[in-house]
């Protein structure tokens, strides 16, 4: 959570500023330029030529330190759901989540046979926005950031139980499903 | 002042590529000693996609396990799924029609060009040019366009399937590969001034990461990687499946004209080179489209007690499935020779001594794709 949200009342000038500052945090989503299995290479044909998300002020950038919307595109297994969960942690606040993909969501076709794969990334990190398919075709993936804009426009920085907090929350999800993976020891 | 007497002494540092890196192509992990900008030692460190393939080959029935074939290389699934098809038919030992044949080759020829595009585009992106990647999917999605057309999927195709392949190819389609086929020669051109003659790439390819053809062997490199070394092995040629001894083609080899026989610049010439050979075969097939059933009639899938192995040439190498049937609907064992990751090993050898930044030049020419390496 950042500095300021929710230490004050409603009031006229946070609602302005909320205005400020949700159309700032909407219009230049930046997304952490990281692929996982194929739905990587959807996200890569959402940002190249024919569908260019840029038009949506979405700009990848190579470090989590510089980005703010973590698009977790492909199957996460027990070895890399710690790497996501670090890459998570170090995104400074505000930060989002899409999960991009069936196995993203919850295991996908390795549903059943999938001993290694993580059934739902929100076991490990919150995830705001789901875009199902497998894999979803670029024109859901643009749907997904233009509804994670739509959430964003809701937010406020005033103390407001109605909201969903979740997106701004450090902690992700509860302790107890984090722990089953945490525990895991990476190689060396 | 009294002069330096020890000389100065500075500690090797082990540093992590990966998995989180925009330049391994996926969720590979190198880890990397670096004497400064110097890598003295790199170790691949694979398993972050480990997606248990195999295990579930073992368990779904021949005919389902085609959709996790298209999930193992998801850039060229179509070669995927005709490989895996091919190990089932020879266990059935069944005829398949020559216009199915003929489809599969089209449908692979095509994936291999989609797939050395996205290759081609990436690879300026991991040289920091960022211009020929847009260009490269200007032209894959009119690749895509076709697959969707024909099977409904952009990525993960499941077309191929045992006996032939899922529904008939139309009219509306050669028109799209045709149409692509008289622009693409003028694209190839418009690839070559972006990118292939240009100074600076030149520069940071040429003579980087040379692989001798003794090594290429010795470290098993199959496809593109091997050629470029100068030895002429393409699975195509030397064991034709699917009716490719039919087709007119050249296999492209690494030269020394521009760089040294086995460079970066050679590996990523040669697939340039095989996108235009590719466009030979489908011109070839499409002035001469065989008549006839698109698959064979099969009812069951049930082959008898045996083992087969098949390999195709996929855009990065020779793919085999080795099947082990118990005579019942479910395959005993499935195993995959995988072309990425065998030819990732050497990156072990070639990786050593260059600077960190033309180790992500190297890693680029090798082209891998760790769905396929980590399975």
């Amino acid at each position: 959570m950042s500095l300021i949200e929710g230490k004050f009342g409603k009031n006229i000038v946070i609602t302005s500023v909320d205005a400020l500052a949700n159309w700032a945090r909407a219009s230049s989503l930046w997304p952490m330029l990281f692929g996982i299995a194929c739905c990587a290479i959807e996200m890569m044909a959402t940002a190249a030529s024919r569908y260019d998300w840029d038009r949506l002020g979405v700009i990848p950038r190579a470090s989590p330190r510089q980005s703010d919307l973590m698009i977790v595109a492909g199957t996460v297994n027990a070895k890399m759901a710690l790497v996501v969960k670090k890459l998570y942690e170090q995104m400074p606040d505000p930060k989002y989540v899409l999960a991009m993909g069936v196995c993203v969501i919850g295991g996908g076709p390795y549903y059943k046979w999938g001993y290694s794969v993580v059934k739902g990334v929100d076991k490990v990190v919150p995830v705001d926005i789901y875009v199902p398919g497998c894999p979803p075709r670029p024109e859901a993936l643009l749907d997904g950031l233009i509804k994670l804009q739509k959430k964003i426009h809701a937010q406020t920085l005033a103390k407001n139980p109605e909201v969903d907090q979740r997106a701004y929350s450090v902690t992700p999800a509860t302790p107890d499903r984090v722990g089953a993976y945490s525990q895991v020891k990476p190689l060396n | 002042m009294a002069a330096v007497a020890k000389p100065l002494e500075t500690q090797d540092m082990l540093l992590n590529m990966g998995p989180q890196h925009p330049s391994t192509h996926g969720v590979l992990r190198l880890v990397i000693r670096t004497d400064g900008e110097m890598v003295s030692e790199v170790t691949p460190v694979v398993g972050y996609l480990h997606r248990c393939a195999e295990k579930i080959g073992e368990n779904l029935r021949y005919e389902q396990f085609v959709p996790y074939t298209d999930r193992m290389d998801y850039l060229s699934s179509m070669s995927d799924n005709l490989a895996f098809c091919l190990a089932v038919e020879k266990l059935l030992t069944i005829e398949i029609p020559p216009r199915a044949q003929a489809i599969r080759v089209v449908m692979a020829e095509l994936n291999r060009v989609a797939s050395h595009l996205l290759a081609f585009g990436t690879y300026g992106l991991d040289i920091g040019a960022f211009t020929p990647f847009l260009y490269a999917f200007r032209e894959r999605e009119l690749i895509l366009n076709m697959f969707e057309h024909v099977c409904g999927a952009r990525l993960t195709y499941n077309y191929v399937k045992v006996g032939g392949v899922m529904k008939d190819v139309d009219k509306k389609f050669w028109e799209m590969v045709t149409n692509f086929i008289n622009q693409f020669d003028d694209r190839i051109k418009d690839y070559n001034e972006l990118l292939s003659g240009n100074s600076i790439f030149l520069t940071r390819t040429k003579g980087l990461g040379v692989i001798s053809p003794a090594a290429a062997l010795d470290w098993g490199l199959t496809g593109p990687n091997l050629r470029a070394s100068g030895i002429n092995y393409d699975v195509r040629k030397a064991m034709p499946y699917s009716g490719y001894e039919k087709y007119q083609f050249n296999v492209p080899l690494g030269s020394d004209k521009v760089g040294v026989v086995g460079d970066c610049w050679n590996r990523y010439w040669l697939r340039i080179e095989e996108m235009i050979e590719s466009c030979k075969i489908i011109t070839q097939i499409r002035d001469n489209f065989p008549a006839g059933k698109f698959a064979a009639d099969i009812r069951k899938i049930k082959p008898a007690v045996g083992e087969a192995y098949t390999a195709i040439e996929n855009p990065r190498g020779e793919l085999g499935f080795y099947i082990v049937s118990d005579g019942s609907e479910i395959p005993t064992r499935c195993k995959v020779r995988a072309p990425s990751f065998v030819n990732l090993a050497i990156m072990s050898e070639i990786g050593k001594n260059n600077l960190i930044a033309d180790l992500i030049a190297i890693l680029g020419s090798i082209d891998i794709v760790l769905g396929e390496i980590d399975r």
